[in-house]
């Protein structure tokens, strides 16, 4: 638990907070070229002031132009499937007027790359992308100063096209940049921002591309954290207690040392099992008694959310307009309704990994994990040694939807690398991924609302026990209205398990119960809810557009619902972008069975850098919240996890894949704004509302199982 | 208790001197350095370990090394034929269908069986035919229309 609070709390702190580098290492390993080095902070950052420390924490990634005219982006994101692989070389490409395949790209080595707090929140495209196009911008403008001094030709006089900087009327008199960056090492910092090309001078960014690692990934070449074996390696296996927080009383190895070449290492509580077979510790692992003292929390699934509510006993106002108690005495309609989610799971199929050595004082790791910087921190910070005595390696991560923000098995690869001096490699057993995932955590909405006479929203009070606060600001033209987050008192325990970020944290939960309750209006006022909620988004022009668009593509016609057609909506805002999803379905009344027919995302993200790689993050998002609003739930027992692989824990098949329509609006010249999470936050809502548009019945709790589907039609 | 045993792997001849008891899955990923298989489940729940042993699509977490003696079995590195990707491969690649990659070896070598015993699949038949193998990403749209296109290449061509 302490570890992952640290890593909690400094991913946190990291968000404002750039890390030093050694400027004068990384220049003598990158050796001769022009090297860009540039920052990125969510908060203004001036070296100005601070002048003795800007050589060193003014930077969070570089590119580097080589004498082989190759520019190669250094850069601490990691690809995990979402895409940047293949996007952001695509912008730094463009942006310098290069070809594309001139770009390498290296990600997530600790030792050549430099600081960046992590890849979640959909940042490494508006933030990092964004930051990484002016260094490159600067980048040309410094070429171009150059090739007007050795060409004697003014810059105005210049162009350049596939990384050859050419006399305009007379292109035969050129240089190349790697002509002019041959055998010089220039280094400067980027301070400035110098102008962006516009969108109608794009050549790469904008266009579709292949994923970059599609070879790689099909041939099985691709290494995964587990894929690394070093000689003499160990796998490892921890003793794990029942449930969380449960205390050692005893325990005893002796049957598991029997076997021929069982090591066993103990720190503490913390013991683990090591064998050069996988088989072998896993056995042994089978054989070791050991006795605990179990935490007793009063929850399991049926009390959960009655556990949760009793719980939240602290307000905390985060958005209000005008007078919630006038809003209330104008309705003339009242709604007042709860929703629930249960614990859910991350699920990547790679499991948490790390493979960990040392080489003399050196930890070398390779971890599925989606923030090696912090993580390093930990790691040296717990084992005690110094930072840059910790590298992580280059790898692809096998999937991480947040959950892999957090990376306990790579520090604990690297105390069994440290305590049993050998190679390790740990890979959690699905049951430990279950255990020890940071849970989407559960929560309860409370919706008050009202109408007046006109089917006006005029009263809008939400409370969220748990759910957090992304997307819990409501967006509609709604004058009196209140928002209102409940906790615990602070130190208190409340969640059973590790919580975290599931992808587009919270807002999976707050679009699930705004989006329900505006439909609940929309039929009660007896309006088509699409113009029920254009009607309320006068003043914004944004997600007008984004739902016409999407309404365009669906063939949406007005009706009062329930249609009987089985089309729902629901709209949101998440990490920049404005998003709508139009889903179909069928609902099998004999067996409450919910089949998603088709859905239409429509979204306005900005300026979209690969076209194809957002609608592939899009039809994700809608396949992956399937599962949170048709399947997904965590059984548990106190602090025990009762799930413990996929034969129970299911989530969308190939076999529930809708027909899926994507439609970005035009937005080129806009700044990017997020891809990897938008869609999914509509999923929920936009199913329960196309469920109570087949049938009347309205589902209040996720997931949508058959039986709940069963019993809201019995009760419609 | 170690035992030799022989099969043949990606059309080479193999002798192995184990555990027979070893978990085919983590033969071949640590003692034989095939790491495209992967390990998801450990139960036979998610397909990311998918391998063809005798032209049927099985999966090595739930096999015993000793089950493949004297059997031919194919892996994801033995798709590719002299440099050449095999026409799934190819289609995965051209259709995007994947993101993180993980579950990929495992889909891919799940169609191939599907391919090699049904050379002509309804769409219908290629969804009954993977469900059982999962992806988080959520690229499954992607994964049948990449099939449907393999399927079209090898028909008529394919010598298994």
């Amino acid at each position: 638990m302490n570890t992952d609070e640290k890593i909690n709390r400094r991913v946190l702190r990291d968000m404002y907070n750039l890390r030093e580098i050694d400027r004068r290492d990384f220049v003598k390993r990158l050796g001769g070229g022009l090297v860009i080095a540039f920052s990125v902070s969510h908060l203004s950052f001036v070296t100005e002031k601070d002048s003795s420390r800007e050589e060193s924490r003014d930077m969070n990634a570089y590119l580097r132009i080589g004498e082989d005219g190759r520019v190669t982006l250094y850069t601490g994101k990691i690809e995990m499937g979402q895409g940047p692989i293949t996007s952001l070389p695509m912008m730094l490409a463009d942006e310098l007027d290069m070809k594309l395949g001139s770009v390498n790209i290296i990600m997530g080595d600790t030792d050549i790359c430099p600081w960046d707090e992590g890849t979640y929140g959909s940042l490494s495209t508006r933030v990092f992308g964004q930051t990484m196009r002016h260094a490159a911008a600067k980048a040309r403008a410094m070429l171009l100063k150059m090739a007007s001094e050795q060409l004697g030709v003014p810059v105005s006089g210049l162009q350049v096209s596939d990384g050859v900087i050419s006399v305009k009327n007379n292109s035969r008199k050129q240089v190349t940049y790697a002509g002019l960056t041959k055998g010089k090492a220039i280094y400067f910092t980027l301070k400035d921002e110098p102008p962006l090309k516009k969108a109608s001078d794009f050549k790469i960014m904008g266009t579709s591309r292949l994923r970059a690692d599609g070879y790689e990934k099909v041939t099985g070449k691709a290494k995964f954290s587990g894929d690394i074996h070093l000689p003499g390696m160990r796998y490892a296996r921890i003793v794990r207690p029942p449930s969380l927080g449960a205390k050692l009383i005893s325990i005893d190895t002796s049957e598991a040392e029997k076997i021929n070449g069982i090591e066993v290492v103990r720190d503490g509580d913390f013991i683990a099992l090591l064998h050069t077979s996988q088989d072998t510790v896993d056995k042994a692992y089978d054989l070791v008694r050991a006795e605990y003292e179990e935490e007793n929390l009063p929850v399991d699934n049926s009390s959960l959310f009655d556990y949760l509510k009793r719980k939240g006993t602290e307000a905390n106002e985060i958005d209000a307009g005008g007078s919630p108690d006038e809003g209330e005495k104008a309705s003339v309609k009242h709604f007042d309704f709860e929703y629930r989610d249960p614990y859910i799971a991350h699920a990547p199929v790679e499991p948490h990994t790390a493979t960990a050595v040392f080489e003399g004082e050196k930890l070398k790791l390779w971890a599925s994990c989606q923030t090696p910087y912090p993580t390093r921190e930990t790691i040296a910070e717990e084992l005690d040694i110094p930072e840059k005595n910790v590298r992580f390696m280059e790898i692809f991560t096998g999937g991480g939807f947040g959950g892999k923000i957090y990376n306990p098995q790579a520090v604990e690869a690297a105390r069994i690398a440290k305590l049993s001096g050998k190679p390790v490699q740990l890979m959690y057993t699905r049951k430990e991924e279950f255990m020890f995932d940071r849970l989407r955590p559960a929560a309860v909405v409370k919706i008050r609302s009202g109408l007046d006479a006109e089917g006006r929203i005029v009263f809008w009070d939400y409370g969220t026990y748990f759910g957090g606060q992304r997307g819990a600001k409501q967006f509609y033209g709604i004058p009196n209205h209140r928002t209102q987050t409940f906790r615990s008192p602070r130190g208190e325990t409340v969640h059973p398990f590790f919580t975290g970020a599931w992808r587009a944290p919270s807002n999976n939960t707050n679009t699930f119960a705004r989006e329900s309750q505006i439909e609940i209006m929309a039929a009660a006022a007896g309006e088509d809810p699409l113009d029920f909620r254009l009607k309320h988004l006068k003043n914004d022009s944004k997600m007008t557009e984004v739902l016409q668009l999407g309404a365009k593509k669906f063939g949406w016609t007005p009706a009062k619902g329930p249609s009987g057609r089985g089309y729902g909506i629901a709209c949101g805002k998440d990490a920049g972008t404005d998003v709508a999803v139009f889903a179909e379905v069928e609902v099998d009344e004999k067996t409450g069975r919910i089949n998603v027919k088709r859905a239409v995302c429509a979204q306005n993200m900005g300026m979209v850098v690969n076209p194809q790689g957002v609608i592939l993050q899009a039809e994700g998002c809608i396949i992956m919240g399937m599962g949170y609003a048709l399947k997904e739930e965590v059984e548990f027992k106190s602090r025990k996890m009762l799930t413990e692989n996929f034969d129970t824990y299911d989530f969308t098949r190939i076999g529930q894949t809708p027909e899926i329509d994507v439609v970005l609006a035009d937005a080129q010249d806009d700044p990017p704004q997020g891809g990897g999470e938008p869609a999914i936050i509509c999923m929920g809502g936009a199913i329960a509302n196309a469920v109570f548009d087949a049938t009347g019945a309205r589902l209040f709790r996720l997931p949508m199982t058959p039986e709940r589907v069963m019993n809201a039609l019995r009760n419609a | 208790m170690n035992k030799t045993i022989r099969f043949e792997l990606n059309g080479e001849p193999v002798n192995i001197n184990t555990n027979p008891e070893n978990r085919l899955l983590w033969v071949l990923r640590n003692e034989l350095g095939l790491t495209g298989t992967k390990y998801g489940c450990g139960i036979g729940a998610c397909g990311a370990c998918t391998i063809i042993i005798e032209n049927e699509a099985v999966r090595a977490c739930i096999y015993n090394i000793a089950d493949v003696a004297g059997k031919k079995v194919l892996t994801i590195e033995g798709l590719a034929k002299n440099g050449s990707l095999h026409p799934l491969q190819k289609a995965f690649v051209e259709n995007d269908a994947l993101q993180c990659g993980f579950c990929t070896p495992g889909i891919i070598m799940n169609a191939y069986a599907l391919l090699i015993n049904n050379p002509d699949p309804a769409r219908k038949e290629i969804i009954e035919g993977m469900d059982d193998n999962l992806c988080r990403c959520g690229t499954y749209g992607r994964i049948i229309e990449a099939i449907e296109q393999a399927g079209r290449e090898m028909k008529g061509k394919v010598a298994v």
